[in-house]
């Protein structure tokens, strides 16, 4: 039925295991873009100023309405046309930290508004300025509750950097397209992506379910 | 000196109130909540306000540590108006730095008692002296531990509010506004939330503030046995006005108006 090569896999292993060092470094560089840039749209929505949020509010619901790859295109085919030139490398952490961080800016924004109102109104109380009150009060609190969601999210992005294949980065897909060419194979380096993924995927959900019970009982929640 | 208005720039003499309302209206749309307000607060006055629920008697508090925005009137804190400020001769709105400057005199405690979850009982006394008011930590660290002995809390000062009862909590959270050294206190419902049996620990902690110490203070209670005996003034609102005011014997012993009466009757007859 199947003609799996045994021999065939391990000859092809050592690539694709370098190949999923440049997707996880891919993924996590795209989602410290995405946790700070996020938090930062999320909390430009919260200025007094009408014009900065509807602004941020509208490139978040834009970023979120049109596909990933359309916006990897953009950045890497688009940019040097407005003199930006990247990397293939450069523009897809740009583009895939961007998206995410539009995602993640509604998760932190769910966790801000779950901060109850005696909180805002307590650090108001003390005095605080602006920075004072988010930094010290708001943000310790809204973060536990978003932990969830960023947890997904990390997931997700990790998920998707097989679309910046499509602009030549050697994550794991590029590397199993290249070797599938290079010997008419495709069934096994495709399963190992496959198995790969899910080897990393399914530990990291559960590690990051221990993360957040840590984190609850650390601030005492 | 007067603004165009009719409202003094500031109010100074040697009888100066430490807390004035001065024509103060709120309305939430058409809901008229306070009404042309008038009160004064003496320094180191203790002053209760009593009421039915939807008086305005938790919004006057509310509007005093700027909580809620005032939409007429002026209000002076230690004669110097706290909702406005001089502009050329006139009173403008606060901005927030006005706000953050003349605020620094006010403390509150509230219902449900607003302490920090993710700091314990003594970070939670230590964070406005160190972040707000910038004192080194040690001497923060000394003051919040000798208020949290006050309040007899000392003993939980390492605990997260999350472990402790709400009287408990309470009680932190008057040590906590005390850290800033607020020339007046505001006590919105702070027994409101408590079972009965932890009610008198939080009440004590409010008498020993009365007798020992010299701070202005307005409470908002349904305790009328716990404000009877405190008290210096009691103010008798209903809607959105004074009804009646007066020392506690008086307005509880001998009440004129007729809502004052039938408040404290009906009032008697729930306990």
């Amino acid at each position: 039925m199947f003609d799996w090569k045994w021999d065939f896999t391990w000859e092809i292993l050592p690539r694709l295991i370098s190949a999923t060092g440049n997707t996880l470094i891919a993924a996590g560089a795209g989602y410290v873009i995405a946790v700070v840039l996020g938090l930062m749209l999320a909390l430009a929505q919260r200025t007094p100023s009408r014009a900065v949020t509807f602004t941020v509010r509208e490139f978040v619901e834009f970023i979120r309405s049109t596909p990933l790859i359309l916006q990897i295109f953009f950045v890497f085919y688009v940019g040097p046309q407005f003199g930006i030139r990247l990397s293939p490398w450069m523009s897809g952490m740009i583009a895939i930290g961007l998206h995410y961080a539009c995602y993640l800016s509604e998760v932190y924004r769910g966790g801000i508004e779950s901060v109850p109102k005696g909180q805002w109104e307590a650090a108001i109380a003390l005095n605080m300025t602006t920075v004072q009150k988010y930094r010290r009060v708001i943000i310790p609190q809204a973060i536990p509750p978003a932990l969830a969601g960023m947890g997904n999210y990390l997931v997700g992005i990790f998920k998707d950097t097989p679309m910046l294949s499509v602009i030549g980065v050697a994550e794991l897909i590029h590397t199993a397209n290249a070797i599938g060419s290079e010997n008419y194979r495709f069934l096994e380096p495709y399963t190992m992506v496959g198995i790969i993924f899910l080897a990393i995927s399914l530990p990291a959900a559960g590690l990051i379910r221990l993360f957040e019970g840590y984190v609850r009982r650390k601030l005492g929640l | 000196m007067l603004d165009k208005t009719g409202f003094p720039l500031e109010i100074t003499g040697e009888d100066t109130p430490m807390v004035s309302f001065r024509k103060v209206n709120k309305s939430y749309g058409a809901l008229t909540v306070l009404d042309d307000l008038d009160l004064d607060v003496a320094a180191g006055e203790m002053v209760s306000i009593i009421g039915p629920s939807g008086s305005g008697k938790t919004t006057v508090l509310r509007m005093l540590m700027t909580l809620e925005r005032i939409n007429g009137g002026v209000i002076y804190v230690d004669g110097k108006p706290l909702t406005h400020m001089p502009r050329g001769g006139q009173l403008v709105s606060a901005n927030e730095r006005h706000l953050r400057s003349r605020r620094a005199d006010i403390g509150m405690c509230f219902q449900h008692f607003n302490l920090f979850p993710h700091m314990t009982a003594l970070e939670n006394c230590m964070e406005g002296p160190v972040q707000v008011l910038g004192l080194p930590k040690a001497e923060a660290r000394d003051r919040s531990e000798e208020l949290l002995e006050l309040v007899g809390m000392i003993a939980k000062k390492d605990q997260h509010p999350s472990r402790l009862s709400g009287g408990q909590q309470q009680r932190v959270a008057i040590a906590r506004a005390l850290a800033m050294r607020p020339k007046v206190m505001l006590f919105d419902e702070v027994t409101s939330a408590l079972d009965p049996e932890v009610i008198g620990e939080v009440t004590n902690v409010i008498r020993q503030l009365v007798s020992e110490h010299n701070l202005t203070m307005l409470m908002v209670t349904h305790q009328m046995g716990f404000a009877r005996d405190i008290s210096d003034r009691v103010c008798f609102f209903y809607g959105g006005r004074i009804e009646e005011q007066g020392p506690p014997t008086q307005l509880f012993g001998n009440p004129q108006r007729e809502r004052t009466q039938q408040f404290l009757s009906a009032v008697r007859e729930a306990v």
